[in-house]
């Protein structure tokens, strides 16, 4: 072997190593000797996730959305209604419930005021329930919004709607379409990962689907126990260098098939299994949390509980997003409390506002929160009236769906923290304040990312489809 | 005729603005100003206000929610909400109402300049005189669009004239040629034979072929020794398994209901069993049609046609407790419809659920005559007996009857029942008077399909079925009252643990999911906005009359529809499914876009061959074996797939099939091809759903641990892809990785992608791993002892080929430099080859490593 030969082998090889899916230079056709044939013949039709440029200057890179399945009760978390005092344990007249979009309880159903306290945080004075005294310390940085709104009243239409803009099956969900539009900046991890905590949720796969975009856009499951990507681990027996050892002698022979067939798919799968290996080699030091100081563990409550299952899940969402992941999605489940509410809700908020609120301080003083979007909350929100299933136990009473008006928060990149936006009424019944739909949420979540929510769209069955389905607008308020 | 501020689909909008912009808004109640006194003329008067406001919408262009005011006819039939010109009433006609804007939140026109007073005024007083039209507008034009050339019965081209006469080995070729040589491009070689047999028996069967198969082809000198082994693979059962899943991505076939609880369907795959069988049997496609659609309401209809319906139940069930059961059975209809319409028609539909399509002549009142055939029909389940079932089970039968009836009478079940059902009856009847027996009937009516109906049919009227149903729910789900009372939860626990036992042993019947025709058919409607609790004008069950009549004495049922898609003039049924089944063998479509033939979908690389194909696919009885055949025999088919660098800019997509194409293998034949090889495929046919092993916590991912995935035992564990149960929100992971459909809607054509996820699954997944050791285990076992021997078997286990001197060199190096690893590693071997035992594990252990390999190939999973 002469010199140039080797040289020309271990740039070879060590191009295949250090590109991502795809193949983006004309070197590669001399390189794997496959000169004279035009560039397209070579290069695999583009690299599905090649980071690109927005439609204008994007305030955020990144997403982490935290996803709390099943409806969390805006009533008891975010927006206080004394009034509800007033009509504790009475029928709301008929005028108010007709209509009302209700899933179990009968519009007779009687009010339920909250026992909870809510005091000013913050210099905004954003007033928060005493169940979330963590979030309440770093409510300048957040953009609270009482005034959601969703057209679905049952979990997974509603999760649908949320993710996909439709309550139909088959569409591409949020997190595939923001890695479809902006790509990814990690060379060894997937763009969209999705981490879980609690019971599972209503949605399962389809809260992550990429629908008929291509699946390289699908999110990716991390595990909190086991492999955290399905089949990361090598079987038993099969050593690191073995592992090594078997790409390369199939890296060789794909070549060889390559030569023979000149099918650029093989170049791709090819960049596919060198990719595999760099993931199977990130991810132990992703998910070594020993670089971690204790003060920053103490923070998320990562070693304890009952924080640690959500705690870890942000903390990983941090570090994913520190390596160039470009959407990371938190589901945490199920705050879905028609019985019980006052220990569900209490449970629940213990599991997930130290490690939330830990997360927004941490981007923040790592600098990361200016170009990382954070998003908090359900599919819907619950009922002024209780849903009392076993009248005879004492507590027993929770809330409804309520898909007419609910709350959630927003932070960071592109967001003016430190507001409320939004207003409902004395009941938290209706809206009377600046309604957001879930379109007009993915419509401004796109924006934060630098896109024109109309002008992202992707072909399919002769149409342009895209999140915000027909309708959606930007929600200047929210902006910073 | 909506306003523009509620924009679509916000089903709690319209509420939510109705109740929010009332206390914004000033409460200036619109006059309605009073019809002007002068005699009115409609050319002069009517006409320029009808062109200047409204004829944007709903004029010749389009007819925004079924409204034309351009044609006298038209305009007096009104919209989908009904009519809206009451001639003499002005007042009460919606037009005026609209245009007025005395309905809260809406206006007509929604933008723009609205009509002043005085125009008002002009329009009551038109309809006050009679609305008179002149009579010379004609009936309402044709609607746009309906000469596309799909909507054109095909006719049958006479194969083109070539110059290159010796290649064409049957019409296909004729028109792929002549096109090719218009071009000035010359058709591929062969491609080898080991291809080609590998190719073949991929592409009929979806299993690679034996070394001995390949031997034996490479050795038949017949000069029809190709043609022979296209009728062995055609003859094949396994055949069926391959087709089927086609078609199963059609259907959406799933395991389990979908949504939230996502409970599993046992007896779904009894449908799929008839697929696999009916294809097996190459049933004409008109029949294969006829069955699914509606096979119940064919004179004498047998089990097997009932059975065929269940094409319909694939349909996913919302089982939220506090689902709106009439919005539930809108979304599996609107399923159904779109279903139909792409699986049959090529055409997309369900666009016109909420709206006239866009692009296609479809209307929306289209749209819910179609869906006014399903709403015809209601879900059932019937006994579904495979061969050798029924003996046993009537020998069972009585003796079951006894025991079971003897346990429900020693817990008096009976009673309690009855106490349960009054409860529940009550709870409907008064709602919210206890809560937590609303609970229970919600919870009651989301579980028990057609529950309230049994539930108010006296005891003695149920057939034995209905009651078990109840009876069965009633003793898992007591209800408030009885929950409370320990002894007696204690008795009913002791009392499902017996009657689970009971069934344990009976060898029941085999069950089926399938429509049956409603006797007391509700009224359709076309549903404004797709909006399942907005009713507009009332619609008949109609197929799209402006693709093809049908008879007006044609009974309203899903029988005419079914005879309607695959008449022989139907412009789009036989192009449709041809042209599926190129693309199953060419990897694309003659037209692209599979699903969709509308206007707005590719348009055919070939339109003179899918015409013939089409056309010749009927004359030949709609014989899907005998399309296959001709299409896998032409000299087309047997091109080799080597790129060719020449047509890359010019033929990226490789439309004019100047060679064949390299095609990934469908998640499925991965794993069947990794089972096959390797010796462990259970090559049984038909029959249940499977659950090979995955990671432990997967099912977690379903909702509140209701998802279950008790790991299959024995062989089942090892039977094909198509066989796994398939949990619509927890799906198997490697059939995901590679692409499957989520089976929620329809898919007429998977994705090929090529992800690092892909690598991992098969690197590194336990199943893909024991196929490794399995096939390491077979080579050592089956081939001669030398490592060149074994390497050249295991090479044409895998790929049907031997070695190249370069292949061959390369994994000998491999394999020494394994075999040294092993030697010195003898905990990692063993390890690797726990079966080693007590003996050497070096030489198993580094053959499972060159198996891992094979098995990992690009040409592995690769049809070439």
């Amino acid at each position: 072997m002469t010199w140039e030969e080797f040289q020309r082998i271990q740039t070879r090889r060590s191009f295949f190593r250090d590109c991502a899916c795809g193949i983006g230079t004309a070197a590669f056709a001399h390189l794997l000797g496959l000169e004279g044939r035009t560039l397209a013949a070579i290069l695999p039709r583009d690299n599905p996730l090649a980071p690109r440029q927005p439609h204008f200057a994007p305030k955020a890179k990144n997403v982490i959305f935290m996803f709390m399945e099943g409806g969390p009760s805006q009533i008891d978390l975010f927006d206080p209604k004394p009034a509800l005092q007033k009509y504790h344990g009475q029928s709301l007249p008929e005028s108010m419930t007709k209509d009302l979009p209700l899933a179990f309880i009968k519009p007779t159903a009687a009010v339920l005021a909250s026992p909870r306290t809510f005091k000013p945080a913050g210099e905004c004075g954003m007033e928060l329930s005493d169940w979330l005294p963590h979030l309440a310390s770093v409510a300048d940085d957040i953009c609270l919004i009482r005034s959601m709104h969703t057209d679905a009243f049952n979990h997974h239409p509603g999760q649908l709607l949320l993710f996909t803009g439709t309550t139909q099956f088959g569409r591409p969900t949020l997190g595939a379409w923001v890695v479809y539009g902006l790509g990814s900046e990690s060379q060894n991890l997937p763009g969209f990962v999705v981490l879980t905590s609690g019971v599972g949720t209503s949605g399962g796969a389809t809260n992550f689907s990429s629908g008929f975009l291509p699946s390289h856009y699908q999110g990716v499951l991390f595990r909190s126990s086991g492999d955290p990507i399905l089949y990361l681990s090598n079987p038993p027996g099969v050593t690191r260098q073995m592992q090594r050892a078997s790409l390369d002698v199939l890296r060789d022979l794909n070549e060889e098939r390559l030569q023979a067939t000149g099918d650029v798919e093989i170049a791709s799968r090819i960049a596919a299994y060198e990719l595999a290996f760099r993931m199977q080699m990130a991810a132990p030091e992703l998910l070594d949390f020993s670089d971690e100081p204790t003060h920053i563990r103490e923070m998320y409550g990562v070693d304890k509980e009952p924080t640690r299952p959500f705690a870890v899940n942000c903390l990983l969402a941090r570090r994913l997003v520190e390596r160039g992941v470009r959407f990371v999605m938190l589901m945490h489940a199920s705050w879905d409390d028609h019985t019980e509410l006052n220990k569900k809700l209490k449970k629940n908020c213990d599991i997930t506002d130290r490690p939330a609120a830990a997360l927004i301080k941490d981007l923040k003083q790592r600098g990361m929160l200016d170009e990382t979007l954070v998003v908090w909350g359900g599919e819907f929100g619950r009922t002024p009236m209780a849903e009392i299933r076993k009248p005879e136990e004492a507590d027993n009473a929770g809330r409804d769906h309520h898909p007419v008006a609910y709350s959630m928060w927003l932070a960071g990149g592109g967001i003016k923290g430190g507001q409320v936006v939004g207003k409902t009424d004395e009941l938290c019944f209706k809206i009377v304040e600046d309604p957001i739909h879930v379109h007009d949420l993915q419509a401004t979540i796109l924006h934060c990312l630098g896109f024109d929510h109309t002008r992202l769209t992707y072909r399919y069955m002769g149409r342009d489809f895209r999140l915000t389905d027909v309708s959606g607008h930007v929600v200047k308020k929210l902006l910073a | 005729m909506d306003s523009g501020i509620i924009a679509p689909k916000m089903r709690w909008a319209a509420w939510f603005w109705a109740s929010t912009l009332a206390s914004v808004l000033p409460a200036a109640e619109p006059a309605l100003p009073a019809p002007v006194k002068e005699k009115i003329e409609f050319r002069r008067h009517v006409e320029p206000i009808f062109k200047a406001k409204c004829h944007a919408c709903h004029g010749p262009a389009q007819q925004m929610n079924g409204l034309r005011l351009d044609n006298r006819e038209a305009a007096l039939a009104g919209g989908y909400s009904g009519a809206v010109i009451k001639p003499g009433d002005s007042a009460g006609s919606r037009l005026i109402q609209l245009v007025a804007g005395l309905e809260k939140g809406k206006i007509m026109p929604p933008a723009g300049p609205r009509l002043s007073p005085k125009e008002v005024a002009i329009l009551r007083a038109w309809i006050e005189q009679g609305a008179s039209w002149p009579e010379s507008s004609t009936s309402p034009p044709p609607r746009a669009g309906i000469s596309h050339w799909a909507f054109r019965p095909p006719v049958k081209p006479e194969p083109p004239a070539v110059r290159q006469r010796s290649w064409v080995r049957n019409p296909v070729d004729a028109f792929i040629l002549a096109r090719l040589e218009a071009e000035g491009i010359s058709p591929s070689p062969e491609a080898s034979r080991t291809t080609l047999i590998r190719r073949l028996s991929l592409d009929l069967t979806g299993l690679p072929p034996r070394p001995q198969d390949v031997a034996e082809f490479l050795t038949d000198n017949r000069p029809d020794a190709y043609e022979r082994l296209v009728d062995r693979l055609l003859a094949s059962p396994h055949f069926g398994e391959k087709w089927a899943r086609h078609w199963l991505d059609l259907a959406h076939y799933a395991d389990s209901d979908g949504y939230e609880k996502d409970l599993p369907r046992p007896h779904a795959w009894r449908w799929r069993h008839w697929v696999i069988e009916a294809l097996n049997r190459d049933m004409p496609f008109d029949q294969f049609t006829i069955e699914q659609i509606a096979g119940d309401l064919l004179p004498g209809a047998t089990v097997e046609q009932k059975i065929a319906t269940g094409f319909h139940r694939n349909t996913l069930t919302n089982r939220e407790a506090g689902v709106d059961r009439n919005e539930a059975r809108f979304e599996q209809l609107v399923s159904r419809v779109n279903t139909v319409g792409t699986t049959w028609l090529g055409l997309t539909v369900g666009c016109a659920q909420c709206h006239d399509h866009k692009y296609d002549p479809i209307t929306q009142r289209d749209y819910y005559q179609l869906f006014a055939y399903f709403d015809r029909a209601e879900e059932d389940e019937i006994d579904a007996p495979l061969p050798g079932e029924i003996g046993p089970y009537l020998r069972a039968l009585p003796e079951y009857r006894r025991k079971r009836q003897e346990l429900l009478d020693r817990y008096g079940i009976a009673a309690l029942q009855a106490e349960w059902e009054r409860n529940l009856r009550e709870a409907a009847a008064h709602p919210g008077k206890r809560l937590d027996w609303d609970f229970q009937l919600t919870s009651f009516r989301a579980m028990v399909d057609a529950g309230e109906k049994i539930l108010n049919t006296p005891p003695e009227k149920r057939t034995e079925k209905q009651q078990r149903r109840l009876s069965d729910y009633f003793i898992r789900n007591p209800g408030p009252d009885f929950s409370k009372d320990k002894a007696l939860m204690g008795k009913l626990k002791e009392l499902r643990e017996q009657l689970d036992k009971l069934d344990a042993e009976f060898p029941a019947l085999s069950q089926a999911p399938v429509l049956v025709e409603n006797s007391e058919p509700p009224k359709t409607h076309v549903y404004l906005r797709g909006d399942y609790r907005r009713r507009g004008v009332e619609v008949q069950p109609q197929p799209l009359t402006w693709l093809l009549a049908v008879r007006e004495d044609a009974a309203p049922n899903r029988l005419t529809l079914a005879r309607w898609l695959v008449s022989r003039d139907n412009p789009l049924t036989a192009r449709v499914t041809v042209n599926r089944l190129w693309q199953e063998l060419f990897g694309r479509g003659l037209v692209a876009t599979s699903e969709d033939f509308g206007t707005q979908g590719e348009k055919p690389s070939h339109p003179e061959l899918l015409d013939w194909l089409a056309v010749e696919f009927m004359d030949r009885g709609w014989s899907v074996k005998q399309m296959i055949r001709l299409i896998v025999t032409s000299a087309t088919y047997r091109q080799s797939s080597e790129a060719r660098p020449e047509l890359e800019a010019r033929d990226p997509d490789n439309r004019l099939l100047a060679r064949q194409s390299r095609l990934r293998l469908p998640a499925e034949l991965i794993r069947d091809s990794a089972l096959a090889v390797s010796g462990l495929l259970n090559p049984e046919v038909g029959g249940r759903s499977i659950r090979p092993p995955q990671p432990a916590d997967l099912e977690k991912l379903g909702y509140a641990n209701s998802v279950k995935w008790p790991e299959s035992q024995g062989k089942d564990r090892y039977r094909r892809g198509l066989y796994i149960h398939f949990q619509r929100t927890v799906p198997y992971p490697q059939l995901m990785n590679f692409d499957a459909p989520d089976s929620n809607v329809s898919c007429s054509r998977r994705r090929r992608s090529n992800t690092p996820l892909q690598a991992l699954n098969l690197l590194n997944d336990p199943v893909f791993f024991e196929a490794a050791v399995a096939l390491a285990d077979r080579v050592l076992r089956e081939a001669p002892p030398r490592q060149e021997a074994r390497l050249d078997y295991a090479f044409r286990l895998c790929l049907a080929r031997s070695p190249s001197p370069r292949e061959r060199e390369r994994l000998t190096k491999f394999l020494d430099e394994q075999l040294g690893w092993m030697k010195a590693d003898p905990t990692a071997a063993r390890a690797l080859y726990p079966a080693a035992g007590g003996s050497d594990p070096s030489e198993p252990a580094a053959w499972v490593a060159v198996s891992r390999v094979l098995l990992n190939l690009d040409e592995f999973i690769t049809r070439e």
